[in-house]
């Protein structure tokens, strides 16, 4: 008998009784979600930045290799796209556009396109996401229904930089992945 | 060995001890604090357990609709009875794709199946990338907590650790020093790696996707720089649609560390183009626990660790002393039916407080199966000291005669025996405690001159 079959049998020889699922009810939501927002972010460790603010730190030359494909930064992307994601070890900065944040978590979506690449947000020694401010959800049950069902080979919520503590509990940012979330809301 | 026993090694070290337990403390204290600003907290928790009711009673059907949708996606799945059959999958993909050295983001599955030493011996280098996994990695031990892996470690022990192992400067104990150090060695082996295992938080009947949080993003470092993703799940760890994820995703890092949710919460649905997705479906005791009608809520668990935060024996004895993969309250309720002879003293590892059952964000009854495990132990094991002093107690109590002379006898033995015959290890009670300050006379007696 294959292990699938077995571990199956098992369970339907237990005759379990049928328990229903529950309907998951409207929660309120943060009046001021652009607020709450902002606030999930910092808290998370990432930084909020007017357009024009990361448009002068890239000219301080802090990020000497840049990848964007975003029309509004068009201009600062000095890489292309690599068919193998190890050849952007060494990038500084990456700019994407965030689907939509919720309010309650910081937690901005992302699928396939708009990472292009699936490493990109994490092998990048910072990375900034490019977000429209009111494309904002107040909690997780509203950030699903938005999700839907679309179909993305991956989708990704990130909420901040990478992040440890496994150090004495001592907060430090840049574990592995991106050393900064750097967020624009336009 | 015994709790007991594991847990007095652990408190020799008594600063250290006390540091753990107030840390730990102060992560249970940041849980309370981010819950308390969720109106609807209670609601969720009582939402999550009801989901999980309705996974464990159709477990059989959201298994099926996984396989069939994921295996929609390109994913390969593959099912294994017990660890055995579920490391022997991992090595027949990985001599598949000819490679020798894997990195792995924290997976609490392949530790109870000791992936690891069964790799090693197979010639396959095993990196750990969680930072806390890579730490106790690198000791040779277990993690001693699911979500804190090094816990029990201080700075000091890490950096002489570091200076040993990465060549880190002698005695610079400063944890974003020995992080980025941490960051540079282990960036050398994602970018090396053919193969990257991961654990699962989550898999989506529905869609046939799985869901995996970190904060570090050592998960994503390694799959998406991998060519091939093992995915290593427990057959609980189904939910049946994508929107019962709002729920579990907002219990969990809250639950887990005070935080709003974990800073990346990656949903692989299907490869990247050109790579390869194994995922595992491991039974390894959890049919047999899901036919124990008492016990089969111990499978709503979703790892957060909780329980251990706040669980007053946890805190003083450490992870290491109850010798189990999932150690604490929770580890407690489950490793008994794995081999309840190996784990017989670990639901007596409990005050019965009934925290754990408090904090629990999928409402697991924990500290009511310590009791009832306490139950089955006892009658499975027959005599303990304890119970012959229960025996003697019982018989004692029953007769006023034999009670009042008893009585007499021990106010005047324990003032005159040595203490070497009072805290005998045959007096069960007498370990770790003092027993009683003794009045002169019985109360009965003091009645007798004093009201009538």
């Amino acid at each position: 008998m294959s292990s699938k079959s077995d571990i199956l049998g098992k369970i339907k020889d237990l005759k379990l009784e049928a328990k229903p699922l529950p309907t998951i009810p409207d929660f309120e939501i943060s009046e001021n979600m652009e607020e709450r927002f902002v606030h999930s972010i910092l808290s998370n460790k990432g930084e909020i930045l007017t357009k024009s603010e990361l448009e002068s730190r890239i000219n301080s030359g802090v990020f000497p290799k840049i990848y964007t494909s975003l029309a509004e930064f068009k201009s600062f992307s000095n890489q292309v796209l690599p068919g193998d994601p190890h050849t952007f070890n060494d990038l500084d900065l990456a700019i994407i556009r965030g689907q939509f944040g919720v309010a309650e978590n910081g937690a901005i979506w992302l699928e396939d396109q708009d990472l292009e690449l699936r490493a990109l947000p994490f092998i990048t020694e910072h990375l900034a996401i490019f977000l429209n401010r009111k494309l904002l959800v107040g909690n997780m049950h509203q950030a699903y229904s938005k999700i839907g069902l679309h179909e993305s080979g991956f989708g990704l919520f990130i909420a901040g930089p990478s992040k440890t503590a496994d150090i004495e509990q001592s907060l430090v940012i840049g574990a592995h992945g991106a050393k900064s979330l750097l967020l624009i809301l336009d | 060995m015994s709790h007991p026993v594991q847990a007095a090694e652990f408190l020799k070290d008594a600063a250290k001890s006390k540091w753990h337990d107030e840390t730990l403390w102060f992560v249970r204290d940041k849980r309370d604090k981010i819950t308390q600003t969720i109106p609807e907290w209670e609601q969720l928790r009582e939402l999550a357990s009801q989901i999980k009711d309705n996974v464990l009673a159709h477990l059989d059907t959201y298994l099926e609709d996984f396989e069939q949708n994921a295996t929609r996606n390109g994913i390969q799945i593959h099912w294994a009875k017990d660890a055995e059959e579920h490391n022997a999958i991992v090595l027949n993909i990985l001599q598949k794709h000819q490679c020798k050295a894997i990195v792995k983001s924290k997976s609490i599955l392949t530790e109870e199946c000791h992936l690891n030493p069964y790799l090693e011996k197979n010639g396959i280098e095993v990196v750990d990338t969680d930072l806390g996994e890579r730490i106790v990695q690198f000791l040779n031990q277990p993690p001693s907590h699911i979500v804190l892996p090094a816990i029990h470690l201080k700075k000091g022990e890490i950096s002489d650790l570091f200076h040993e192992k990465l060549q880190t400067e002698k005695g610079n104990d400063d944890p974003t020093y020995l992080t980025q150090a941490a960051r540079i060695h282990l960036r050398e082996k994602f970018l090396s790696a053919k193969v990257a295992i991961t654990g699962v938080n989550f898999g989506i009947a529905e869609t046939g996707e799985f869901v995996v949080c970190t904060n570090e993003g050592n998960a994503d470092m390694g799959v998406h720089l991998a060519d091939v993703h093992i995915a290593c799940m427990g057959i609980e760890k189904i939910i049946p649609k994508r929107e019962h994820l709002s729920v579990f995703l907002r219990l969990l890092a809250r639950s887990a560390t005070g935080q709003s949710i974990t800073n990346y919460t990656s949903h692989f649905r299907s490869p990247a183009p050109g790579r390869d997705t194994h995922l595992i479906l491991v039974d390894n005791g959890r049919t047999a626990q899901l036919g124990r009608e008492t016990f089969r809520n111990s499978l709503k668990c979703i790892r957060c660790g909780a329980c251990m935060n706040t669980c007053p024996i946890y805190r003083r004895s450490g992870g290491f002393s109850y010798k189990s993969t999932v150690p604490g309250p929770i580890g407690s309720i489950l490793s008994p039916g794995l081999d309840l002879k190996k784990y017989s003293t670990l639901p007596f590892a409990s005050t019965l407080c009934g925290s754990c059952t408090d904090v629990c964000p999928v409402k697991i009854n924990i500290h009511e199966q310590l009791y009832a495990w306490r139950q089955e132990i006892t009658q499975a094991e027959g005599i303990s000291p304890k119970s012959i002093s229960m025996h003697v107690g019982n018989g004692i109590f029953k007769s006023p005669l034999l009670y009042q002379l008893s009585g007499k006898l021990l106010r005047t033995a324990l003032k005159t025996l040595p203490n070497g015959l009072i805290y005998h290890p045959l007096n069960a009670y007498g370990k770790n405690r003092d027993l009683p300050k003794l009045p002169k006379e019985s109360f009965k007696d003091w009645f007798k001159k004093n009201r009538e």
